[in-house]
């Protein structure tokens, strides 16, 4: 109690501080891709808010037992938790509410649950709305061999880095005959630059060696020419970052005979999607890898496993995935030791191999799990 | 300076190979030309292609193989030497059978061309059907043990259909086309195969949840197939999750239909977890003729005249080759000279962690036919 008065006494200190120096706050956005941490442009001191949105299935449990963790390690940051269960809008439609829209949009961070997306329920995927509200234009993937869980590959340590707006997935198709059916896959100089500025200045950032693009510039010479292109103009402006070119198919077969040949990997949407799942399949599934999507707007970090509603409330979910995301998130807003404290202990915890949960061939409960983790901060 | 020496060097040598070969199998074909004997189309590829070839046609004359060599140096990256796509097309149309080696595909064309050499000559021929049968292979080391997966992938539309334009400067549309014919095409051979060779699954794979209108049109093909034929499996599967699927348990695939992009990522990881791309053969079919080529196209040019590649991909080109043609004592002979190799271990290529030259490997090969 006495603790938390003294935190609000500081909290006030710091926004009488933060008003002090105006100038701090009215930094101007020089490049268009911004990609240092949003904390260190508006927040000198103080507890953040962050959105929290939980999730459906198993998220309530994981997000909990994330909220728990981050509660023993005293990381200074306030939920705000929203529910996007999907409400009619005023055009009839259904899509997430305003409420939501309007706290990711002033807290400019988020952490996420998984999300259900019902098949032909009439709304279009939770997901696909929220990257479109807040232009999550790149998603970031690390995938790192786990000390304590063992699978074939022991020596894996990349970074997928995915464009997410257009590509493949840009969502323009039509049928021209019956039966004769074009999709089009729409590469853009704009998205392409950005996320490959955003590529090397996350190597940069956390000490990365390598930068790899994945292409198939051969078979599409155009448009993945372009992203080709692109990639390779940036590159020359991080000259103390090594740059390579790699074709789809020669990382495919690398990866899964030699993966610690690459570091950072940046490709365009599609080979994204199917490199940074084979990258969770090296490490042991989606359960232990976190997700990180930069936007324009705010930055959004989830677990992208699914919602597994057979083992919901039963208290056997395996947060890891979540908590690793939201230390990629504790990164991102610059509070690296809150970061490494926690993901230390989770590494632990999970190297000890006592309390392993279910999927980690355990049988531990949830809740031991994150007692553990919280024992050992 | 040294570059350019590189470069000079390698033209040379590549003429040099293929023009060898050419004479050699002209006079071959000469001297033995009987009515007991076939003739097959011979395509050496860029990289190490030629080097490979050689091996293989070592191996073919040891074991006395009634099987000619028509050669044909096509190449996209070399057009000077290159023999015109017309002739190859027709020397292949004429043998109904081939052995390719991996054509390089750059990034971009002399002539501005959107499609690639390989592309134009698998429409040329309508080569639809890539089959490629992943098999763990004995005495080499791999993480995963006991994989027997084919993957059947359509080879003549959707991503590699080379339509993209510049609407306006900095944003390119690429046109992928689907077909219901084409999905119709490759689901039944997908299925004849599965049937033909005792299969109990089919395996699609797809993206339909995102391109709902094209991967959609194939998964409905294939849907609608699969129920011709009741005592096949048929299970969907979405891209992402089979790649991760692959890694972690690689045992659960039997057969796979793909379409063309799909279809290349899932060959080559799935030829990564046998060995990698040198040792994986593949054949592509058209109603009317085969061309048998390595499983994982990589044309290995950094290992060009350096006698290190393993030539066990194209030896097992030239068994499948010598199966289909109805010579399959030849093919046994060769299969079991592999396998023996591969098995005693003494003798083994860099990417599998010995140190024995190509050279070495076809001599330890023709030395143990038997």
């Amino acid at each position: 109690m006495a603790a938390r008065f003294i935190q609000k006494i500081l909290n006030q200190l710091g926004l009488i501080a933060a008003r002090d120096a105006p100038a701090v706050t009215a930094t101007p956005a020089v490049s268009q891709v911004n990609a240092t941490p949003a904390a260190s442009r508006s927040y000198s001191s103080g507890t953040k808010k962050v959105t929290l949105i939980p999730g459906d299935g198993i998220g309530p449990e994981i997000s909990a037992a994330v909220q728990k963790i981050f509660t023993a390690a005293n990381v200074p940051i306030e939920w705000e938790a929203v529910d996007v269960t999907p409400v009619r809008g005023p055009d009839g439609k259904f899509g997430i509410p305003q409420a939501a829209i309007d706290s990711v949009n002033t807290n400019k961070i988020g952490l996420k649950g998984p999300l259900m997306t019902p098949v032909g329920k009439g709304h279009r995927s939770l997901n696909l709305a929220l990257r479109k509200e807040f232009n999550l234009y790149a998603n970031v993937r690390p995938c790192r061999s786990l000390e304590g869980y063992k699978t074939l590959y022991d020596d894996v340590d990349v970074v997928t880095i995915r464009e997410n707006t257009e590509g493949e997935y840009s969502g323009i198709e039509h049928e021209i005959v019956d039966g004769v059916v074009q999709s089009i896959k729409l590469i853009t100089e704009e998205a392409s630059k950005r996320v490959a500025e955003y590529a090397f200045q996350y190597a940069k950032n956390n000490n990365r060696k390598k930068v790899t693009v994945v292409h198939k510039a051969n078979i599409m010479r155009m448009s993945d020419g372009l992203f080709l292109r692109c990639v390779r103009d940036m590159a020359q402006k991080f000259p103390e970052i090594q740059f390579e070119e790699k074709y789809l198919d020669t990382v495919c077969l690398n990866m899964v005979q030699n993966p610690g040949k690459y570091d950072v990997l940046v490709m365009p949407n599609l080979y994204g999607d199917i490199l940074s799942d084979m990258c969770a399949g090296l490490v042991g599934g989606l359960g232990l890898t976190p997700s990180g999507n930069m936007g324009l707007n705010g930055a959004l970090f989830e677990s992208v496993h699914g919602t597994a509603p057979d083992i919901a409330g039963k208290d056997l979910a395996n947060p890891t995935a979540l908590l690793l995301s939201a230390v990629m998130m504790l990164r991102h807003m610059e509070l690296n030791t809150y970061a490494d404290k926690i993901e230390r202990a989770a590494f632990e915890t999970i190297k000890e191999g006592k309390y392993l949960t279910g999927d980690l061939g355990g049988r531990a409960k949830c809740s031991e799990f994150t007692n553990e983790i919280c024992a050992k901060l | 300076m040294s570059m350019l020496a590189r470069t000079v060097g390698r033209t040379f040598m590549q003429a040099a190979a293929a023009r060898s070969l050419h004479t050699t199998s002209t006079v071959r074909a000469t001297d033995n030309y009987g009515a007991n004997r076939t003739t097959c189309t011979l395509i050496p590829g860029d990289g190490v292609g030629p080097e490979l070839v050689y091996s293989l046609q070592e191996v073919f004359k040891a074991a006395s193989v009634p099987v000619d060599f028509e050669c044909y140096f096509l190449s996209e990256i070399n057009p000077v030497l290159s023999a015109k796509l017309e002739d190859v097309v027709a020397s292949i149309q004429k043998n109904k059978v081939c052995i390719k080696g991996v054509l390089a595909t750059p990034d971009y064309s002399n002539v501005g061309d959107l499609q690639t050499l390989n592309m134009k000559l698998r429409n040329d021929l309508d080569l639809y059907a890539n089959v490629v049968h992943v098999r763990s292979l004995p005495g080499v080391k791999t993480r995963h043990t006991n994989i027997d997966t084919v993957i059947i992938r359509e080879q003549t539309e959707g991503e590699y259909s080379a339509l993209e334009h510049e609407s306006v400067p900095g944003i390119v549309e690429c046109l992928k086309i689907i077909t219901a014919k084409k999905s119709m095409r490759i689901a039944k051979f997908a299925f004849d195969y599965a049937t033909k060779n005792q299969r109990k699954k089919v395996t699609a794979v797809h993206k339909a949840n995102i391109m709902k209108l094209g991967d959609g049109l194939f998964l409905r093909s294939c849907e609608e197939v699969s129920r011709l034929y009741p005592r096949i499996q048929f299970e969907k599967m979405i891209v992402d999750n089979t790649t991760m699927q692959m890694v972690s348990n690689p045992n659960q695939f039997d057969v796979m239909v793909t379409p063309n992009l799909y279809g290349a990522i899932v060959d080559n990881l799935a030829s990564g977890l046998v060995g990698g791309a040198g040792v994986v053969a593949g054949a592509s079919y058209s109603s009317e003729s085969v061309v048998f080529e390595p499983g994982a196209r990589h044309t290995f040019a950094e290992a060009v005249g350096k006698n290190v590649a393993n030539p066990t991909a194209m030896l097992l080109c030239g068994v499948k080759l010598l199966r289909h043609i109805n010579l399959p004592t030849y093919g046994e002979i060769i299969q079991n000279a592999i396998n023996k190799v591969l098995n005693d271990g003494k003798v083994r290529t860099k990417d599998l962690g010995g140190q024995s030259t190509t050279q070495d490997f076809t001599r330890a090969i023709i030395l143990n036919m038997s």
